[in-house]
């Protein structure tokens, strides 16, 4: 049967989704880790989504979700004169991320989103299997 | 005399499969809302139709080696929907019009299994004879 197939595609969806909520906690959570070092400091992270289509061609074929990769941001970093931390380099300078914070939290909202909706698919889903199994009992 | 379920449930169980086939591609829609370069499909039921029509001509699998060519059938009408707005990232799937189709198929299904039950029940009060 392949209606089952479907919690398949949704819970690949919400992993997937899942997996970009935790680069967004990532990047948020990083976005004052002070580096020394210019070329060391934390670069904001991303996911990759891809699709795999599985069986194609035939009737149980399916198209789940897949996070191919995560690819780091190269953006310049931020320059902060601090003598006195104790991080900074010989110049007196310490290195933040440069993070769009604003950029983060729109990229949450809509993995949240995206997320609910596969949720909501999957009650959906659920709700049709159950009557199908009382199919001739009323 | 035999009672004859494909007659009993007409067209009503062959419906139940493709709205079951529906669910699927609604659902990987929904799921690859963030896919880049992905291209959402559904089912064309303006197809389906014809080849219910034409279905006279197709070979009636009678031995289990026979290739079934209904499931073929059902294959052929899955389709990439048309772009109305074109995307940065090549994806062509429209979140709203997904989910009020997924809510409409999903109405679809049950109002089947409504008729399906009525009709096993009307097969029913047959059999017992009151």
């Amino acid at each position: 049967m392949s209606v089952f197939k479907v919690f398949d595609v949704a819970g690949s969806g919400m992993s997937a989704q899942m997996l970009r909520l935790n680069t967004v906690a990532s990047n948020l959570a990083n976005a004052e880790t002070i580096s020394g070092n210019e070329n060391e400091v934390y670069q904001a992270r991303h996911p990759v989504f891809q699709s795999i289509l599985q069986e194609a061609g035939n009737t149980n074929e399916t198209a789940t979700v897949k996070v191919s990769e995560v690819v780091e941001e190269d953006t310049a970093a931020i320059p902060h004169y601090r003598p006195n931390h104790p991080l900074a380099n010989e110049e007196g300078f310490v290195y933040s991320p440069n993070i769009d914070a604003v950029a983060e939290m729109a990229d949450m909202i809509s993995a949240s989103r995206s997320y609910q909706n596969n949720v909501e698919v999957l009650a959906t889903t659920k709700e049709m299997l159950l009557r199908t199994l009382q199919l001739g009992q009323g | 005399m035999t009672v004859n379920f494909d007659k009993a449930f007409g067209i009503h169980d062959d419906a139940l499969l493709l709205f079951e086939r529906r669910t699927q591609l609604l659902a990987e829609n929904i799921a690859n809302v963030d896919t880049p370069d992905y291209k959402a499909r559904d089912i064309n039921f303006d197809q389906v139709l014809q080849n219910t029509k034409t279905e006279a001509v197709k070979l009636n699998a009678t031995h289990k080696g026979h290739i079934n060519t209904s499931n073929e059938a059902l294959s052929e009408v899955v389709q990439f929907r048309e772009v109305e707005q074109s995307s940065a990232d090549g994806n062509t799937v429209d979140l709203q019009k997904e989910k009020a189709a997924f809510a409409e198929n999903s109405m679809r299904y049950q109002t089947t299994m409504h008729i399906l039950s009525k009709r096993i029940s009307g097969l029913k009060a047959a059999f017992r004879g009151e």
